[in-house]
Formats: C-alpha cells, sequence, structure tokens
C-alpha cells in the first residue's frame, strides 16, 4: 500500500513555510503528517495531506513548486524498540531508508510513521514479510 | 521578403561607389556644421578631402559614447535646431543620456531600415504588428512604428508592459507580429501558459526581439513556447535606433543597412581595424544621417563581419549575434565572463526556466559569482540529495561554459524579477 506525499521546495527566507501552510489553510487542507529537511540554502516540506493532487494545485497557484512521490505508512508498535523491530526488517533486507517521521495521531495502539526507502516496492514486501501493519490512505486520511 | 531589392541586393561594386560617396559627403558635412568633429579632425591633421578611399576612414577619429555625453544635449547637431523635427534619448543606464536628433529625411530613413527589418519577418500590408516596445525617448517604440506606417500593417501601438492586456489583444486582434525584448517574449510565453493560452488560440508568426542581448538557445526558447520564428534585431539610439540590422529567416547573422550604416570591426585594445570574420568591436558611421552625422561610432558590441550574398538573396553585409559588451564583460578572478555563456549553459538543462540572475560579490578579496535560478517541478525532489544533485548539475553545465566554479541558488519559481524592458541579468556588489 502505497501513500502519497507531497513535497514543497521552500527557499531560506523569511515568512516562506508560513506563506505555503496559509495556502493550504485558506484552501481547508488538514495536514495528516508534516516534516522538514532544511539545508543551509533551502527546505523541503514534506506533507500527508488528503487529495493531495488539489494541494498541489493550489500551492502551485501560489508560485509553490510541489512533488507527489509515494512513501509507505506503518503502524509501530508504541512501546520502546517499537521502531527498532521495523528497521531491523528493512536492514536485514537491506534496504535503504531515505527519511522517515511520524504522525502525531496514533491508531489505536500504534504510532504511525511515515517512510521513504529507496526503492518503495522492494520496502513493502520486505516489510510485509516481516509482518509490519501498511497502512491504506484511507486508513492514514481517517486519523 | 524583400522590402528594397534595389538596395539589398546591390553588387559589391555598386555598393562600394555608393558607400565612399555618401561617406565623403558626410565626413565633409560633419567637419563644416559640427564643432566637435572640425577640432578632432584638426588636432589629427585631416581633411575631408583626405578621405579618397572608403579604406582612408581609418584616417578619422572614432567618436565614444563620452564624447556625445560631452556634447549633451544639441552639440552633435549638424542643422540648425528649426530643422530637427524629433529627438531621442538613450535609457541612461550606464550615465547621463545621450540624445540623438532627426530631421525629416533622417526619420524617413529610419522607416526605411525598419521596414527592411520587419519584411524580413514577413511583414506585409496584411499583418497585425503588436508593438511592445517602449513608447517615449526610447528609440525602440517610434522605430518599431516608423517601419510598420512604411509597410502599410496595421501597427498595434501597445507599448511595454501590462502583461494580460499585451496576450488579450494579441487574442483578439490576431496579432501576428510581436515586437519586445527577447526577455519580455519569454514572460509573455509564461503568463501566457499560465492562462491557458496556446499558440493555436493565437496567429502569432514571427517576434522581432532586440534591445538586449540574447543567445541561440533562448531563441530556440522562444520559438518553441510560442510557435514563431525569433529574430533578432539590433540597433543603437546614437546610430539612429532600431533597424541598423535585423535578421533574414537564414537565421545566420544579421543584415546591416550598409547602404547607410558603415561598419567596421576594431580591435578595442589596440583600435586597429581587423579583418573580416574576426571578433571585435563593432564602429559604425551613418552614411546618410542629417541631423546628426556619427563618424565611426564604437558602439561597445562585439560581433564579427561577414559578406557575400546570403540564401536570402540579400547581398548587405551580416553581422553575427552580439554575444558581449565590452561594458558589460564580467571579470571574476581574472577570468572574463559574459552573462550571454551563462544563459547559454542555462539554457541547456532541460526544465529549468530561462529565467536568472548573476550576484557578484567579494567577501574575502576573492571574487565569488551566485547564479540565481528558479526551481522547476523537473529538478525538485522530495529528497535533499536529488536536489543537490540538480544543483550541481547546473554549477557543471556553468563550469564547463565559463570555465569557474560557480554556486547555484535555486530559488522559488517567479521569485526573481521579471522584465518589461531591458532584463537587469547583472547585480554586481563588489566595490572596485
Amino acid at each position: 500500500m502505497k501513500l502519497k506525499q507531497i513535497s514543497i521546495f521552500l527557499e531560506n527566507k523569511k515568512g516562506r513555510l508560513w506563506k505555503a501552510l496559509s495556502i493550504m489553510k485558506d484552501a481547508g487542507i488538514n495536514i495528516r503528517a508534516l516534516s522538514i529537511a532544511d539545508t543551509s540554502e533551502f527546505g523541503i516540506l514534506r506533507l500527508i495531506v488528503p487529495e493531495p493532487e488539489n494541494a498541489k494545485k493550489v500551492l502551485e497557484e501560489g508560485n509553490f513548486v510541489v512533488k507527489i512521490n509515494e512513501v509507505i505508512a506503518i503502524g509501530v508498535p508504541d512501546k520502546p524498540g517499537g521502531l527498532d523491530g521495523i528497521l531491523e526488517v528493512l536492514n536485514k533486507a537491506d534496504i535503504n531508508v531515505e527519511y522517515l517521521y511520524a504522525f502525531v495521531a496514533k491508531r489505536g495502539e500504534q504510532a504511525i510513521v511515515v517512510l521513504r526507502t529507496e526503492d518503495i516496492d522492494a520496502g513493502i514486501k520486505a516489510l510485509e514479510d516481516g509482518g509490519v501493519t501498511i497502512l491504506s490512505s484511507e486508513e492514514v486520511y481517517k486519523l | 521578403m524583400i522590402w528594397n531589392e534595389k538596395s539589398e541586393c546591390m553588387s559589391e561594386d555598386e555598393k562600394k561607389q555608393l558607400q565612399l560617396e555618401r561617406l565623403q559627403n558626410v565626413v565633409k558635412k560633419a567637419y563644416e556644421n559640427v564643432p566637435y568633429y572640425r577640432k578632432r579632425f584638426k588636432e589629427l591633421n585631416i581633411k575631408p578631402e583626405d578621405i579618397k578611399t572608403l579604406n582612408d576612414i581609418k584616417k578619422l577619429p572614432f567618436t565614444t559614447k563620452t564624447d556625445l555625453r560631452e556634447a549633451y544635449p544639441f552639440g552633435m547637431f549638424a542643422v540648425p535646431e528649426d530643422d530637427i523635427i524629433e529627438v531621442h534619448t538613450s535609457s541612461g543606464t550606464t550615465g547621463k543620456p545621450t540624445v540623438s536628433g532627426y530631421t525629416q529625411k533622417d526619420l524617413e530613413i529610419w522607416g526605411e531600415v525598419m521596414a527592411r527589418a520587419l519584411a524580413m519577418a514577413g511583414a506585409s500590408k496584411k499583418d497585425f504588428i503588436q508593438n511592445a516596445y517602449g513608447y517615449g525617448l526610447f528609440t525602440g517604440g517610434l522605430g518599431v512604428h516608423y517601419g510598420t506606417q512604411k509597410i502599410g500593417a496595421t501597427v498595434v501601438p501597445i507599448s511595454a508592459g501590462n502583461t494580460m492586456r499585451q496576450l488579450e489583444i494579441m487574442k483578439d486582434f490576431g496579432t501576428t507580429i510581436i515586437t519586445c525584448t527577447p526577455s519580455y517574449a519569454l514572460y509573455l510565453a509564461e503568463v501566457a501558459e499560465n492562462e491557458g493560452i496556446t499558440p493555436k488560440d493565437l496567429k502569432l508568426k514571427a517576434g522581432v526581439f532586440g534591445a538586449e542581448m540574447w543567445t541561440e538557445e533562448m531563441r530556440n526558447e522562444i520559438e518553441k513556447r510560442l510557435n514563431i520564428s525569433a529574430l533578432n534585431i539590433y540597433g543603437l539610439t546614437e546610430i539612429i535606433g532600431p533597424g541598423v540590422a535585423m535578421e533574414c529567416e537564414d537565421k545566420g547573422g544579421l543584415h546591416i543597412s550598409d547602404d547607410h550604416f558603415y561598419p567596421e570591426i576594431i580591435d578595442p585594445k589596440t583600435l586597429e581595424t581587423l579583418p573580416e570574420g574576426e571578433k571585435g568591436e563593432l564602429v559604425l558611421t551613418t552614411l546618410t544621417r542629417e541631423g546628426m552625422p556619427i563618424i565611426r561610432f564604437r558602439t561597445k558590441d562585439l560581433t564579427a563581419l561577414r559578406s557575400g550574398e546570403c540564401s536570402c538573396g540579400r547581398t548587405s553585409i551580416k553581422m553575427d549575434r552580439i554575444t558581449g559588451r565590452t561594458d558589460d564583460m564580467l571579470k571574476i578572478r581574472g577570468v572574463i565572463v559574459f552573462p550571454s555563456q551563462i544563459e547559454k549553459a542555462l539554457l541547456r538543462i532541460e526544465g529549468l526556466e530561462p529565467q536568472y540572475q548573476i550576484i557578484v560579490t567579494r567577501p574575502h578579496h576573492m571574487d565569488e559569482l551566485e547564479v540565481q535560478v528558479e526551481t522547476s517541478e523537473k529538478l525538485f525532489s522530495d529528497e535533499v540529495k536529488h536536489v543537490e544533485e540538480a544543483k550541481k548539475m547546473i554549477e557543471d553545465h556553468i563550469h564547463s561554459e565559463i570555465g569557474l566554479r560557480v554556486n547555484v541558488s535555486l530559488v522559488e519559481p517567479k521569485s526573481l524579477p521579471r522584465s518589461e524592458g531591458k532584463a537587469v541579468r547583472v547585480i554586481d556588489k563588489r566595490e572596485l
């Protein structure tokens, strides 16, 4: 199960993050999860939102560069070592994790983590084989 | 279409004879009526009678922009002010503007050379020419205007700016030829795309672009996006305005109206005349202007001359596309860099908007060159390493073009200033 993520290019300039978020506010888009990768020169804002295509459209109208790509959402046991067990699965399958970040919301006893592997399909397969819960888009948007 | 076959397709001998007669005449008039030239001729101990062949032009003094500024406002006029019926000035971007005065006959010549230029872009009576060069003291607007009227085409004197209106009129009037700066043409294309206007909604067939330097790569980009033939026009206020030279459909150089403007190429350092085909500074002499004859004007534009019959049938001498100006040449850590080289490198990269700005600084007694480029979806990724690779790829392209490492900054789309006239590409913050 792949989940769509939107990424937004942010110049390292005052007010840009706010500008991107206020465009989404005006469009009534509720953010399910978010992370920022920052370098000294630019930042990448990554978001999980319902209707990513619509979010992309309104952001592009506001002159942002936006890209949609796929990530994996997984349920992680909310206890010490929960994430460790999952990364172990990927490590054993020799799969590289590009980045990951967590949802604020929980799903029962599980924390939700978004992760991006170099090869998404290989990542999903390894996780499934390792018995990890992978969430569908519908499940994520309902959180 | 050739506007004036007799003048544009003259035989070599016929032209040389005409040029000599006209040169002798203009030199005599300048000597007799312009105190500045009389003084310069005396300093060099020459008289108009010393011009016996075209080659004797080398004996004459150069005229520089500084000379014209010193004569500000009307010191270079060769006729009584009553006979001057129009004045224009240069933009004054590099200092005090210079003034150009026109008699009735001068305006006729201007209309004639502009008609030749527009005809090269396929203009006839049937065309709607949307003139988006600025009207006013700048020569662009009225120069094109006189040419379209001479041809009998319909001129839409919209002037520069107001992009939405430009597109609306282009669509509603069925504009066939657009005239503006190349950077503005690209901006028009960009806004049209955003508004969902495609080339199919327009009747545009050609564009006459000039008043700033541009590259072959930029031509390809404009042609692709607007689906037109993009042609290069050249001119300068000091000589007459636009229409000094213009590209024909062959697109292999610009035909100089050399029955009115006599070109030479010199080495800007030694001031020696260079043989045909060699690149150097373009020097122009007006052969027919009455109001303000100019002898051997140093244009600061770098090009080369090529004679011989063109595939279009014209015999007027051609000059290469201007690749730089002696004064917008940047010296970065001792290496000569022209903004056009950077533009060339950037336009080779697929998915890159041709909008850029070059910022030169000297933070620790060392020149640094920063090139700001707008990010596009193609260059962007959700992964930092891929965005950094894209940045490096652009840096490598520029490096291979200019031989220097530069720092590329990716900026957000549409954040660099768009120009409606001449684009400002270089910001030099060094205190030299």
